[in-house]
């Protein structure tokens, strides 16, 4: 078990966990802290539903041990924005991409960390980026055409805040 | 008569001579040849630790080497291309996984994102590592398609081998984490065909005996 002494920050809060240090991260996720918006898929990182930034990297989940993210910053599609409006979740609306949604908040959690590093993608660095995301309905087309659209508004956001 | 074995004689002798001369000559340049095969095989300008030269052992014991290198547990992170391979039959890696500059894959696949510090349980679960990664991209390392003899000499060109001297090399093959990984395989994996020992051992004696290529 892992001492009452070690904390996990998901989304700026502080969480106990007082669990075994084996524990996928996901099951602490959903099951103890109640943050139902990470999804699980395959269980086996072969999906990317359970996507979530580790420290800014888009790990998965259900293959993360909780050990892993003690003392590092956890932050879930639940906290990817303080009201929701990050330029993805905006494009996202825009584009109206969900199908059934169950993919969804992977998929946008990976192309966060695409739009960090590579503010302007072309359509191969999306492919490059979102392969393992997986969309049993098929939103390859829209997903991508929303993260043109959060690239668009990104910019603006910077060059009207400058 | 005795006219007649003179003449034999002298001719004799001259035809005896020439093929003297010509078997000479047939060793020296086998001699030539295979010194500047060796040569080109071995360390150019650094002499490795030879014990006792023999190029036939050498190379024997390379083949068991490559074997090695080839195997899956191997060979799937020293891609052909920028892709990791998976499995026995060393597939391009599922999820559309990249290299890298780093060789710690890009965005939002990088290899640490699924790969742990260690083996996870089950079949199909991802095997893992501290340093999981391949190759960067400017020293990409490649193990898939190359021949034994290509494989040697990558290995012994400190511009093709990660700037590596031959100590480091053999420093690597007996101690880094990420070489041993390949005989601590993830579930439903197969090790190398050597055990670990037999495969320093037979790395130490390609080195020691010569370095030569097959
Ligand atoms: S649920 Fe984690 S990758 Fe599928
Ligand atoms: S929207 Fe249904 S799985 Fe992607």
């Amino acid at each position: 078990m892992i001492s009452n002494s070690q904390d996990l920050t998901i989304n700026k809060k502080k969480y106990k966990a007082d669990v075994s240090p084996d524990m996928p991260l996901l099951w602490f996720l959903r099951d103890i802290v109640g943050l139902t918006g990470t999804k699980f898929g395959c269980g086996m990182a072969q999906c990317g539903a359970c996507t979530i930034h580790l420290d800014g990297e888009a790990v998965r989940s259900c293959v993360t041990p909780v050990s892993r993210a003690i003392g590092k910053k956890i932050v879930t599609i639940e906290g990817l924005s303080e009201n929701g409006d990050h330029p993805l979740q905006q494009a996202w609306a825009e584009v109206n991409v969900p199908q059934c949604g169950y993919c969804q908040s992977g998929q946008i959690m990976s192309a966060a960390v695409l739009l960090q590093e590579k503010p302007n993608p072309t359509d191969s660095d999306i492919d490059d980026a979102l392969s393992g995301n997986i969309c049993r309905c098929g939103t390859y087309l829209r997903v991508r055409q929303a993260i043109h659209t959060a690239a668009n508004i990104q910019k603006s956001s910077v060059s009207n805040a400058s | 008569m005795h006219h007649k074995r003179i003449l034999q004689t002298n001719f004799y002798y001259p035809k005896k001579g020439v093929s003297v001369i010509l078997s000479i000559a047939a060793l020296l340049s086998m001699v030539v040849v295979f010194s500047f095969r060796s040569e080109s095989s071995s360390i150019i300008g650094k002499k490795p630790p030879f014990t006792q030269k023999d190029s036939i052992a050498s190379k024997k014991a390379f083949l068991k080497v490559y074997a090695v290198l080839m195997s899956p547990r191997c060979m799937n992170c020293h891609p052909a291309g920028d892709i990791p391979l998976q499995g026995e039959n060393s597939h391009l890696h599922l999820q559309g996984v990249k290299r890298g500059p780093d060789g710690k894959g890009i965005y939002a696949l990088k290899c640490a994102n699924c790969h742990q510090s260690h083996n996870l349980p089950g079949l199909h679960m991802p095997p893992g590592n501290p340093k999981w990664s391949l190759p960067p991209a400017n020293m990409p390392m490649v193990f898939q398609g190359r021949s034994a003899h290509q494989l040697a000499g990558q290995l012994l060109d400190k511009k093709r081998n990660g700037r590596k001297s031959i100590k480091a090399l053999i420093d690597h093959i007996t101690k880094d984490t990420l070489v041993l990984a390949g005989w601590y395989p993830a579930q439903g994996l197969a090790k190398p065909p050597l055990s670990h020992r037999e495969f320093v051992r037979a790395f130490n004696e390609w080195i020691s005996k010569g370095a030569v290529s097959p």
